[in-house]
């Protein structure tokens, strides 16, 4: 799919994802190798992001399937339409038990979720499992199924194996440990917060009308802000919606009154907000 | 990106590769580190796909597929420094005058230029940190470097640098300080990878890697814990804890099944004519055991004590009671502090030593008197049910051990355990009662998060 790093990294950007050489490198080896990237890090860093990046380069379809506690296999595999199914049981055409039956488990009934999905047909695919860490650990268990031998049995159907791998990215925030055995299947790639550069470079292509010395601004504060103890260290998501907040309040420089009523876009917490207060000097007023 | 000047040197060959790449991956298990035949076969294909022109993304490519969580990282960059040098041997030229030096150093950290800095960071070890009879001979020293080349001074000079070329202006300008502060940190850990790589050069890599790099955050001395590493300790706290009653609920179950009651295995076979036909099981009693902890917070010792208590916090509905005390000099019950604790442990400690009386006309532990006053004040918590573990390193300070005090506890209690987080080598010098105290109550030598975790498993009552 690339021909080297440098292609990644430019490709993606055509697309509007700036890749740090980290996450540049790890695309380019996730595809050379053949195997499943799983991507960790805080919130709001572009883990989501950066595989709708990856399958718009390859002109592939983002197949997704969003974790969450509960999700099972009718919702990652596929499942019987049951609705479907006794209509047709009901409509009752002139035909054995037999002979019904095959019908109705026939792929006229079936639904297929994301992780079937993903592994049919030839058409290129990026498959992402997105927050895994939210998911139930037997759900890992089906999905190192899948990511080994990109098959699947279906009794009624038989097995469906992959033409074509997907090429797959699983997200993960880590409020919970993967298994071990899941993190052997993948390149793992941990995407932290972007350097003052990179950062500036995000937020003037995510925001057009910020200029280049208030985005200097900008991302300056975030930096010194993940500098602090604070419960929850300001992502970038939060830098470009704190850009844009300052863009509609009409800010063309950063002072304390303009920073003091915003920062709530940047910070979560009301205790960090205090804090943040006192450390930026904007009590002082 | 691909220039020679980023690459990797020494190596010119693929066998030359595969070798290094070996012993990299051996210096990173023992280490700790599991890696598989698999992602050492991943390694050499990403080696292969990335060439060696770009030391940087090797970097990358070597993590992505050797590591599987980023606890792991902070060790293997180091490693990887040691086994895929920047450069080798010493800078070409001629040494550059101290003032130069700190003057092109003020340069790169104005325009927070890495690049720049890793390479003055190459030129201050070459010429400063050499020590011995000509400089080098005997060894490289990143302390005498940082020593020499100050570049802590450099502080006010930078500042003013970027002033003066309008370079920090309006609101933001509050936080230069504080950035130029960041970057003359990153500056002294270059100066350290830089000093221990010239050390590896002469004694030979796998000995360095082996002594020389910090450990996992579960292998660290809780003695020597630096801030950052007490605080990913304290992210281990949860994980662990959940391993921990896994392990224990297991136990607890092994035990519940319980051995043969003869007596009414006897007493069932009557019906079958005396012969045994159905071995009846112990039932033991359901009631889950009582745990107390006794810990010194002293400075000292503050690290272990506080993992070790928002452990067994997080570990509490394993128990029908949990009470914690802390002591310096004087004893506190803290038990409604640790469980608020849980919202915000890095403040514990320090709101255990704000609000807890701790300490009485001096500040430094005296084991003899929280002790004695343990005993005396608190006596009832300790019962034929419950097992209470001292944590504390047994330095008494010169006083009085007051050993009839652990007697006393040792005779209420069910089982009382000591875990001393010094080495045992050093039990008993200077003014270490350890010896004393070991002979009267089972102490465990218990200096990192994986001992910690090891003694919990096995003796925590179940
Ligand atoms: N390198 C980047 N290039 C372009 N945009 C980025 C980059 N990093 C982050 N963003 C932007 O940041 C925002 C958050 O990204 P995203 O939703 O992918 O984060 P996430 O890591 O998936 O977070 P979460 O864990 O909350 O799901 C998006 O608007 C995205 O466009
Ligand atoms: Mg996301």
């Amino acid at each position: 799919m690339f021909t080297s790093v440098d292609d990644v990294a430019a490709r993606l950007a055509e697309t509007g994802y700036l890749a740090s050489p980290a996450v540049a490198t790890t695309v380019f080896l996730a595809d050379r190798l053949g195997k499943p990237l799983l991507v960790e890090g805080p919130a709001g860093v572009g883990k989501t992001e950066l595989a709708k990046a990856v399958a718009q380069v390859a002109g592939a379809r983002l197949v997704r399937l969003q974790c969450y506690e509960g999700v099972d296999e009718s919702r990652a595999l596929y499942e019987w339409n049951h609705a479907k199914q006794l209509l047709r049981i009901s409509a009752g055409r002139d035909e054995t038990w037999d002979e019904t039956r095959t019908d109705i488990f026939s792929e006229e009934f079936l639904l297929p979720r994301p992780l079937l999905t993903a592994i049919r047909g030839d058409d290129p695919k990026v498959l992402l499992i997105d927050e895994t860490d939210k998911a139930d650990v037997e759900v890992e268990g089906l999905l190192l199924e899948v990511l080994s031998d990109f098959q699947v049995t279906v009794p009624e159907l038989g097995t469906v194996t992959a033409t074509r791998r997907p090429f797959v990215v699983l997200t993960s925030n880590a409020s919970r440990e993967l298994s071990e055995a899941l993190r052997r299947r993948c390149l793992f790639l941990h995407i932290g917060f972007p350097d003052e550069e990179l950062e500036r470079r995000i937020v003037r292509l995510k925001v057009p009308g910020l200029d280049e010395a208030l985005a200097r601004s900008v991302v300056r504060v975030v930096g010194a802000l993940r500098a602090m103890d604070l419960r929850k260290l300001p992502s970038v998501a939060e830098t470009i919606d704190w850009a844009r907040t300052l863009i509609a309040l009409g800010a063309d420089t950063l002072d304390e009154t303009v920073v003091r009523d915003s920062l709530g876009v940047l910070l979560k917490h009301q205790e960090d907000v205090l804090k943040a207060t006192a450390k930026l000097d904007l009590d002082a007023l | 990106m691909t220039s020679p000047a980023t690459g990797v040197t020494g190596v010119t060959d693929g066998t030359g590769v595969a070798d290094r790449l070996t012993s990299l991956v051996a210096a990173l298990r023992a280490h700790g580190i599991r890696i598989g035949t698999g992602e050492t076969v991943d390694a050499a294909e990403a080696v292969a796909a990335l060439g060696l022109t770009d030391r940087e993304l090797l970097r990358e490519g070597l993590a992505a597929t050797l590591l599987h969580s980023p606890a792991q990282r902070p060790v293997f960059d180091p490693v990887f420094d040691l086994y895929f040098p920047r450069g080798v041997g010493a800078p070409e030229g001629e040494a550059a005058g101290r003032d130069d030096l700190r003057d092109r150093l003020a340069s790169a950290l104005a325009a927070d230029d890495r690049a720049l800095m890793g390479r003055l960071a190459v030129e201050a070890v070459d010429g400063y940190g050499g020590y011995g009879s000509s400089p080098g001979s005997d060894g490289w020293s990143s302390y005498q470097t940082l020593d020499r080349i100050r570049p802590q001074t450099l502080l006010a000079r930078v500042r003013d640098e970027i002033r003066a070329r309008g370079g920090s202006a309006g609101f933001a300008d509050r936080l230069l300080e504080d950035e130029i502060r960041r970057r003359i940190e990153a500056f002294r850990a270059l100066v350290v990878a830089e000093a221990r790589r010239r050390v590896a050069e002469r004694r030979g890599r796998d000995e360095i890697a082996r002594r020389a790099v910090a450990p996992t955050a579960d292998r660290v001395d809780f003695l020597y814990a630096g801030k950052a590493q007490v605080a990913e300790l304290r992210r281990a706290v949860q994980p662990l804890a959940r391993k921990l009653a896994t392990r224990l609920a297991a136990r607890r179950r092994r035990a519940a099944r319980g051995s043969i009651d003869l007596r009414r295995t006897l007493r069932g076979s009557l019906s079958t004519g005396g012969v045994p036909m159905k071995p009846v099981l112990r039932r033991r009693r359901p009631a889950r055991p009582e745990l107390v902890l006794l810990c010194d917070v002293s400075g000292s010792v503050s690290g272990f004590s506080d993992f070790t208590m928002l452990l067994v916090q997080a570990l509490h509905d394993q128990f029908s009671k949990v009470r914690v005390f802390a002591f310096v000099n004087r004893v506190d019950e803290v038990t409604g502090m640790l469980v608020h604790g849980r919202a915000d442990p890095q403040g514990l400690g320090s709101r255990i030593q704000a609000e807890a009386t701790l300490t009485g006309w001096h500040g430094s532990s005296d084991y003899g008197m929280a002790l004695g006053e343990f005993a005396e004040r608190y006596g009832d918590a300790v019962g034929p049910r419950s097992t209470v573990f001292v944590l504390g390193d047994a330095r008494t300070n010169m006083s009085d051990p007051n050993l009839a005090a652990v007697r006393q506890i040792r005779e209420r209690a069910r089982r009382v355990y000591w875990l001393n987080p010094e080495p045992m080598s050093s039990w008993g010098t200077g003014d270490s009662a350890a010896p004393e105290y070991a002979a009267l109550v089972e102490m465990h030598e218990c200096r990192n998060a994986r001992q910690l975790s090891e003694l919990v498993a096995r003796l925590l009552p179940v």
